[in-house]
């Protein structure tokens, strides 16, 4: 979504053109939210602490459903799935091999999105409805994969395996303060990465698929080419994000929700924060996640009043929350909350004389 | 694969197939009406499922409402109409026009928000006090010649279990009385002209919105039948809604468009997730949850439109 800009507002040079900030204050702004982001572990508590490792990969993993779903078009019912693959991959090659965590995560990557490649194939003859149930069928067959095979591996019935923790350059990263700030600094560089897919010639490529998929194949894109890069990129990002969540819960299994609610909330966050838009994961991910911690406190709370109904609270209110939400966003802003906040930044611009 | 146990399977297969075949037609009644994949007619099935439990009185012991399963289910789909008529009205009408995946996300968040409620009513417990017509042990034994003369006990006879017997007949009469119903009435002649045009059919005086509602509430009544079904033989509890996702491969095999083949789809879909437990295999028995998925990935690749669906789909 290209952005507001004010009349008279040109790009006068290449550079400028080509520049993600455009302005000193965006530079400024990113500059500070960095700081800002390097430094919780100082000064932040627990909770800050633990939803920021949560946050980042949960966003890491919307990066590339953007890709997929956002940019390309393609709805995905599986991301959760692909997640749990490149959870599995990084642990068993740190545990079994002894992999250093740079190369076993950038290894989890490529493993998933082999493994996103096979579940795009169906692509070649199908697409819409189509293809989301393609996708759910990855959803239950690589948990049930984990569950019921190679035990050996997989350990056995929950499928769960421990991981050990992670180690760079000497430093361990066993509580999630340290750990945050591998888990950050990896959010940084996929954000660079999508930011630049996207307005490459593979990016263009992704929106004409989506915009109008005969168009695009009269302009010469090959289809399925770039619908399986889209599947293999989109997969490649959640096996980094299915990696850090691995380390950072210092485990990986059936239970650790991978299930197919998630792969839901996944595309429910990328609708809240807006589709196809750089914002749109971030301000997704870190709404809902901080909305689920409040229906979490808010059915804790509940529970202590109602003791007899204890169990169903708790778990209750994250799915009520959720889906009304998604619900209201889908019917009142579809374009969700990127395009909010564009309309905000407009209406302050013009700000005597806005709504 | 373990041929002993086939016959026995197949007959078990083709029986829960039936109930699997009503919730289908569900979905594929919303679908051909208004174009809409409903994610949700699973927990539709499952509130149908506890509104029937509810009205039967199975809450508590001096529930206020105690009432026959016959007419407890009559209950339960007054309220299931309802439900169906409120979720068109407040959440799909305003989504008219919009593309695939917002429709879509909007049934999945239907689907989550009935989850939800039902947890906060309900808790998470299974309730296994569901008012069913027949216990467990009521089965018609078919003898047949033993197999070989070292057979185990058992394999001398058929078992056909009176519940599951049950289930398949209403099952499958529900389907006949619903295709009748499309076929020669004029409710079911207008959804059928409703789905093909909209404007072509509201311009011969159907009134669409009035459509949609009435294809809604019938799913609301097919998806509690299919709901009170499954309770009868497996309990009622959350996991409903799972049971009753295994429709989408039974839809996609028969076709999204046809009811018959959602039928056939559905009874397929039970006959190899139950002819998968008569392998001798363990892995390949256990795969009995996830081998209509498999089924799935094979169609959409050999045979994208279904046994019986239209070759409109969009190729690429």
């Amino acid at each position: 979504m290209a952005a507001l800009r004010t009349p008279g507002d040109f790009d006068r040079d290449y550079t400028q053109d080509m520049a993600i900030l455009r302005k000193p204050w965006h530079i400024g702004a990113t500059i500070a939210v960095i700081i800002f982001a390097y430094t919780v572990p100082f000064w932040g508590n627990a909770y800050m602490v633990t939803t920021g490792n949560t946050i980042a990969y949960t966003v890491i993993a919307l990066q590339g459903l953007n890709l997929l779903t956002g940019y390309t078009g393609q709805v995905s019912l599986g991301q959760a799935a692909f997640m749990m693959v490149g959870g599995y991959a990084s642990a068993l090659v740190t545990i079994n091999w002894g992999f250093p965590i740079y190369i076993a995560i950038p290894f989890a990557a490529l493993s998933t999105g082999v493994v996103g490649l096979v579940f795009g194939l169906p692509s070649l003859r199908v697409k819409g409805f189509y293809l989301a149930m393609a996708t759910l069928a990855a959803q239950f067959i690589i948990p049930w994969i984990s569950r019921q095979t190679f035990p050996e591996l997989f350990g056995g019935t929950n499928g769960f395996i421990e991981v050990p923790v992670v180690e760079v350059f000497g430093f361990s990263l066993g509580e999630p303060a340290q750990f945050f700030f591998l888990s950050f600094t990896v959010l940084l560089i996929t954000t660079i990465l999508t930011n630049n897919i996207v307005r490459s010639r593979l990016g263009r490529a992704f929106i004409s698929v989506r915009d109008n998929d005969l168009a695009a194949e009269l302009l010469g894109i090959n289809l399925f080419g770039y619908k399986l890069r889209a599947f293999f990129l989109a997969a490649m990002l959640a096996g980094v994000a299915g990696a850090l969540k691995a380390h950072g819960q210092r485990g990986v299994g059936t239970e650790f929700g991978y299930a197919l609610d998630d792969s839901i909330i996944f595309l429910g966050m990328l609708v809240i924060g807006g589709l196809g838009t750089t914002m749109g994961p971030y301000m997704g991910g870190i709404f809902v996640i901080l909305l689920e911690d409040l229906a979490l406190w808010m059915g804790g709370a509940l529970a202590e009043v109602f003791p007899g109904q204890a169990a169903g609270l708790l778990t209750s209110f994250r799915p009520i929350f959720f889906g009304l939400i998604l619900m209201i966003f889908l019917i009142y802003e579809p374009r969700g909350l990127t395009y909010r906040w564009i309309l905000s930044k407009a209406a302050w611009r013009l700000r005597p004389f806005s709504r | 694969m373990n041929w002993v146990l086939v016959p026995q399977q197949i007959i078990t297969g083709i029986l829960n197939g039936g109930t699997l075949a009503l919730i289908a037609l569900g979905i594929v009644l919303i679908y051909k009406s208004s174009e809409v994949f409903n994610f949700a007619h699973g927990h539709m099935v499952m509130l149908g499922a506890y509104f029937t439990w509810l009205f039967a009185g199975g809450d508590s012991e001096e529930a206020l409402i105690d009432l026959p399963l016959w007419a407890a289910v009559i209950a339960a789909v007054i309220v299931a109409i309802l439900i169906g008529l409120v979720i068109e009205r407040i959440a799909l009408r305003p989504m008219t026009g919009q593309p695939l995946l917002s429709i879509v996300l909007m049934t999945l968040g239907l689907a989550q928000l009935f989850e939800g409620l039902t947890t906060v009513f309900w808790g998470t417990q299974p309730k296994s006090n569901f008012p069913a017509p027949f216990s467990p042990s009521d089965v018609i034994n078919i003898p047949i010649a033993p197999v070989n003369e070292q057979s185990i006990v058992f394999l001398d006879r058929l078992i056909i279990s009176q519940a599951r017997l049950a289930t398949f007949v209403v099952a499958i009469l529900a389907a006949v009385i619903f295709i009748l119903f499309f076929q020669y009435t004029n409710v079911g002649l207008s959804m059928r002209a409703a789905s093909e045009n909209h404007e072509l059919a509201r311009s011969v005086g159907i009134k669409v919105s009035r459509v949609f509602g009435a294809s809604w509430a019938i799913a609301g009544i097919v998806a509690t039948l299919g709901g009170v079904l499954l309770a009868t033989i497996s309990g009622v509890s959350i996991n409903l809604s799972f049971i009753a996702l295994v429709a989408f491969p039974a839809i996609l095999l028969g076709g999204l468009e046809s009811f018959s083949g959602a039928i056939l789809g559905g009874v397929l879909v039970g006959l190899v997730q139950a002819l998968v437990q008569a392998s001798t295999e363990i892995e390949v028995r256990n795969s009995a949850e996830i081998a209509p998925y498999i089924l799935l990935l094979i169609i959409l690749v050999l045979r994208p439109e279904g046994l019986f669906g239209q070759k409109r789909i969009e190729r690429i």
